[in-house]
């Protein structure tokens, strides 16, 4: 770190370096914008799952589950858990959970939701796992 | 003190420490609620609590940048700040927002704060980390762009060093990324990949442009060694960073829906990640090895060296464990990925905080180091915390190993609570690391308090 190497050469590879990888960062995510239309099912998104993706925010279902992996790791991945239980199943569980909780188990609140909102939060549910995500989950389980 | 205005730190750095205590607080609550699942159910949730304490964490990371920032950089500029009533008058609103927030999460359900703070005119909430009501982001931008304004100016009426120059990058990065969080796109592919801008592009890009720049001031202070040296490393150190970092984001577009050629350039440029880390360590070991002073702050040069292996090992070596896209397919979204977490943002962005704090508050309260008998306290508390901390990342790696075992690879995955309940002996151990931390915290706070003799003076 000394004699030919001086700070000033140190201060330019750090500006040429970064620009350039930002803007290769930038040139990569262009060309996924480009391809994404292909594996995200945008064509498929309705109002309602729309709906289904704001009630899945306002209730900070993120808070405990992941989503395609992302998210808190207490509570079951949903990406694919049309998968594990049906629609009507995931309908069933959601109403289902007591709102004092279940004694010294993990539990769900219950979020009182009208069957227009668990068909939309079905819905968004059916179109994540509709993604092409590279085939992840690595099973069924999540 | 050099100049008056750096007093505007100190209160900075208290609540820093404050809104640490809460975070950690609800961490001991979330690992309880691990394994005695209806622990304060109904009443505060697993989410909220999750909540609190990942915006605590972020929150007084920020605090501590902003103290650090404002301690700094009169020093550096070798001129007072540019306005310190600007820079109290955002403590204060940014202290009020932060803890009207909190009381939010706690006070109401979270759709009801939703529907109360106008989610419905933009809707921004309920992505991790970005769960902030609408008028907190807006707050935080608010408080951003004036103390950028507050640094900006008073770096450019100033000397302008290598070090502020870093620092400066670093600091409009984090507010420009942060603008990413209001865009949120109904289509969940765009709305995870532009979330990462925000989250990724913070912790493992922008973020490590603060640590390096305080951790250079640092030790420029406390070593004595030449300015040239430090800072020609400091550029070397956010070069590695940004060319590894920037790129590296691809690693989260591995399993998201975005295409599959990121799982080469996530493998190949995150799995460099951890050489920025490195070269920190051996910048700071070696910077202390040759230093021309004995500094009477040692509790500052422990965690100078202590943040440089801790973030080496929890960013750069629990990241690469989990890196590699194969790997990853495996133990994406697991306790993997919580120990990764947990080791991290405390070897980064907590010890730097600590570090910069316990070099710049004795000075604040008048004094270039605190008494041996305080100094020993803190020392006492940092091997408490840095020990806690492996175990509670040691905990959840086996935990996660097994998990991934269990619900992933063997013949017949067996379901995500199944798995949870057989591997609940390493939540519990987990809890108990918590609680060895929070011992730690006890006593880094009660360091503050003890007094002893106080001979040098600043």
């Amino acid at each position: 770190m000394s004699g030919a190497f001086t700070k000033s050469m140190a201060r330019n590879i750090f500006y040429g370096g970064t620009v350039f990888f930002f803007l290769l960062f930038l040139a990569l995510s262009f060309d996924t914008h480009s391809q994404l239309p292909k594996r995200d099912m945008r064509q498929n998104i309705t109002p309602q799952i729309a709906e289904g993706k704001k009630l899945w925010e306002v209730n900070n279902c993120i808070g405990c589950h992941t989503l395609m992996g992302e998210g808190a790791y207490f509570a079951p991945e949903l990406g694919n858990v049309i998968v594990r239980y049906g629609d009507e199943g995931v309908k069933a569980f959601i109403q289902s959970r007591p709102k004092e909780g279940i004694p010294g188990r993990r539990s769900m609140p219950q979020f009182n939701f009208t069957d227009e909102q668990l068909n939309a939060i079905v819905a968004f549910l059916k179109h994540v796992n509709s993604i092409n995500d590279a085939n992840w989950p690595p099973n069924d389980q999540g | 003190m050099q100049f008056k205005s750096q007093a505007v730190a100190k209160p900075y750095f208290i609540a820093a420490i404050g809104l640490f205590v809460g975070q950690i607080l609800f961490g001991l609550i979330l690992g309880l609620q691990y394994v005695l699942g209806d622990f304060l159910f109904p009443a505060i949730p697993f989410n909220v609590a999750r909540m609190v304490h990942t915006n605590l964490l972020i929150v007084w990371l920020l605090f501590g940048f902003m103290g650090g920032a404002y301690y700094m950089i009169p020093e550096e500029s070798e001129t007072e700040l540019f306005s310190p009533k600007l820079a109290l008058a955002m403590f204060w609103i940014f202290l009020v927002a932060g803890a009207l927030t909190i009381v939010g999460y706690l006070a109401v359900p979270y759709a009801t704060l939703a529907e109360l703070t106008g989610n419905n005119i933009l809707e921004t909430m309920g992505r991790e980390f970005l769960e902030q009501p609408l008028p907190t982001k807006l707050g935080i931008v608010v408080v951003a762009l004036a103390f950028l304004f507050n640094i900006t100016m008073t770096v450019l009426k100033g000397k302008k060093t290598a070090i502020s120059l870093v620092l400066l990058i670093g600091l409009w990065g984090l507010a420009v990324f942060f603008l990413f969080s209001f865009y949120n796109p109904v289509n969940v592919v765009l709305d995870k990949f532009f979330w990462w801008w925000t989250v990724h592009l913070w912790v493992e890009g922008v973020w490590e442009l603060i640590l390096g720049s305080f951790l250079a001031f640092v030790l420029i202070k406390t070593t004595g060694v030449d300015r040239e040296v430090i800072e020609k490393w400091l550029y070397v150190i956010v070069t590695l960073t940004l060319i590894t970092g920037i790129i590296g984001t691809g690693h989260h577009y591995f399993w998201i829906g975005t295409p599959e050629y990121w799982q080469w350039w996530g493998s190949i440029f995150s799995a460099l990640e951890p050489i920025p880390f490195f070269a920190m360590t051996v910048f700071a070991f070696n910077m202390v090895n040759r230093r021309r002073r004995e500094h009477p702050n040692k509790a500052a040069v422990l965690w100078a060296l202590g943040t440089g292996v801790m973030a080496f090992l929890g960013a750069g070596v629990w990241g690469f464990l989990h890196t590699l896209a194969p790997v990853n397919y495996y133990t994406h979204g697991s306790q993997i990925t919580a120990a990764h977490g947990h080791m991290a943002f405390y070897g980064a962005y907590a010890m730097v905080n600590l570090m910069m704090i316990s070099y710049a508050m004795p000075i604040l309260r008048g004094r270039a180091a605190n008494s041996n008998k305080s100094q020993v306290l803190e020392m006492w508390s940092f091997w408490l915390m840095t020990v806690a901390i492996v175990f509670i990342t040691l905990f959840l790696t086996a935990a996660g190993i097994l998990q991934v075992w269990l619900q992933r690879v063997s013949e017949s995955p067996l379901p995500f609570m199944v798995v949870q309940d057989k591997i609940s002996l390493f939540y519990w151990m987990r809890e108990w690391a918590g609680v060895a931390f929070l011992i730690g915290l006890i006593v880094y706070i009660t360091s503050f308090f003890v007094g002893g003799d106080e001979k040098e003076t600043a």
